[in-house]
């Protein structure tokens, strides 16, 4: 009976959704919806050293973002676990093949689980795959000074030069690395 | 490390606010999940010119934010805290970080098939081992903030 909130949302729901949270964020107080700078939150919080960059009031300056980042666990919580979609992901057939050809077979939830398994960081490739894509996010957007929500979302809907540099030099690399990268990492 | 900070009545709405922010961040993630950016075959099909929807997604996101801020900054709203809203420009130096920085990220992006925003959406969906990931990102920032005075921005 429930059935229709188990369904994954067609992109005109998902997008202006997108905005919309953005636009809140600002509305509710002044603030840009991102998520990496969270990632220097925790090294302020935690372990600062002495590294200029991580010296500041991160309480003052972080804690919504800690907060809303905390907010993101609850919402994946319960629309990717209790409202799981329950059919495999309908991307297009082209890209089912695609992915096919790689060797991925099982395209049910929201990621393969052969590759997202603790028993992959046992493998060399699967430990440079999540250890070290994980590394390339957090030293990437640190760099560029935010990710798909802070440069994509916020810094593109304020029609920002630098945030457009960013998102083409990602979009474009994330398109190298998955037609030259990802093949190596999956290969047996 | 002990920082006096006066409490002032912009403060004290500030922290009035978290449970806004963690709301929002609630609406976020499902939207994330249900939306389907946290799914990794998505962020494939898109990088691998696959299909069309996580193009369409980010198309009608910026239509409906583009006027909403303009709007906002324009017209001057203040936010509920009563500050006015302004979005300060990144500062665009030379650009290199942005091509540089953006190209590192793009490429972890590409090979673990999530951004930072789904990181977070897909351990509350249960999967364990993005704690992983998480952890590499934060020692990747660490890492860049150690060596930040020494790199071209």
């Amino acid at each position: 009976m429930l059935e229709w909130l188990h369904r994954p949302w067609p992109w005109y729901v998902t997008g202006p959704l997108l905005g919309l949270v953005a636009t809140g964020l600002l509305m509710i107080g002044n603030k840009q919806l991102g998520v990496s700078g969270n990632f220097r939150h925790l090294c302020a919080a935690v372990f600062p050293r002495n590294v200029a960059f991580f010296k500041y009031d991160w309480t003052r300056s972080g804690l919504w973002n800690l907060v809303f980042a905390g907010g993101i666990v609850v919402g994946g919580f319960i629309g990717g676990a209790l409202l799981a979609s329950r059919e495999p992901v309908a991307i297009t057939a082209r890209a089912h093949a695609d992915l096919a050809s790689l060797g991925v077979h099982d395209f049910t939830g929201l990621v393969p689980r052969q590759l997202f398994h603790w028993s992959a960081l046992l493998t060399l490739k699967g430990l440079l795959l999540i250890a070290g894509g994980g590394f390339l996010i957090g030293f990437g957007t640190a760099y560029a000074g935010g990710c798909t929500s802070g440069h994509g979302i916020t810094g593109l809907a304020d029609l920002q030069l630098a945030s457009l540099i960013a998102v083409v030099a990602f979009f474009a690399a994330g398109a190298l690395a998955s037609h030259f990268l990802l093949p190596l990492l999956l290969s047996g | 490390m002990t920082i006096t900070v006066p409490v002032t009545p912009v403060a004290r709405a500030r922290e009035r606010l978290l449970p806004a922010y963690f709301l929002a961040g609630v609406l976020f993630g499902i939207v994330l999940t249900k939306g389907e950016l946290a799914s990794w075959f998505r962020i494939q099909e898109a990088l691998r010119f696959d299909g069309l929807y996580l193009y369409q997604v980010f198309a009608s996101a910026l239509a409906v934010a583009i006027p909403l801020f303009w709007m906002l900054e324009r017209r001057r709203v203040r936010s509920l805290v009563g500050e006015p809203i302004v979005i300060a420009p990144k500062p665009l130096g030379r650009g290199r970080r942005y091509v540089i920085g953006g190209t590192i990220f793009g490429l972890g992006w590409g090979v673990t098939g999530a951004c930072p925003g789904p990181l977070f959406a897909l351990l509350g969906a249960g999967v364990g081992v993005i704690a992983v990931l998480i952890l590499g990102a934060t020692a990747g920032t660490w890492v860049y903030g150690y060596l930040r005075p020494t790199l071209p921005h």
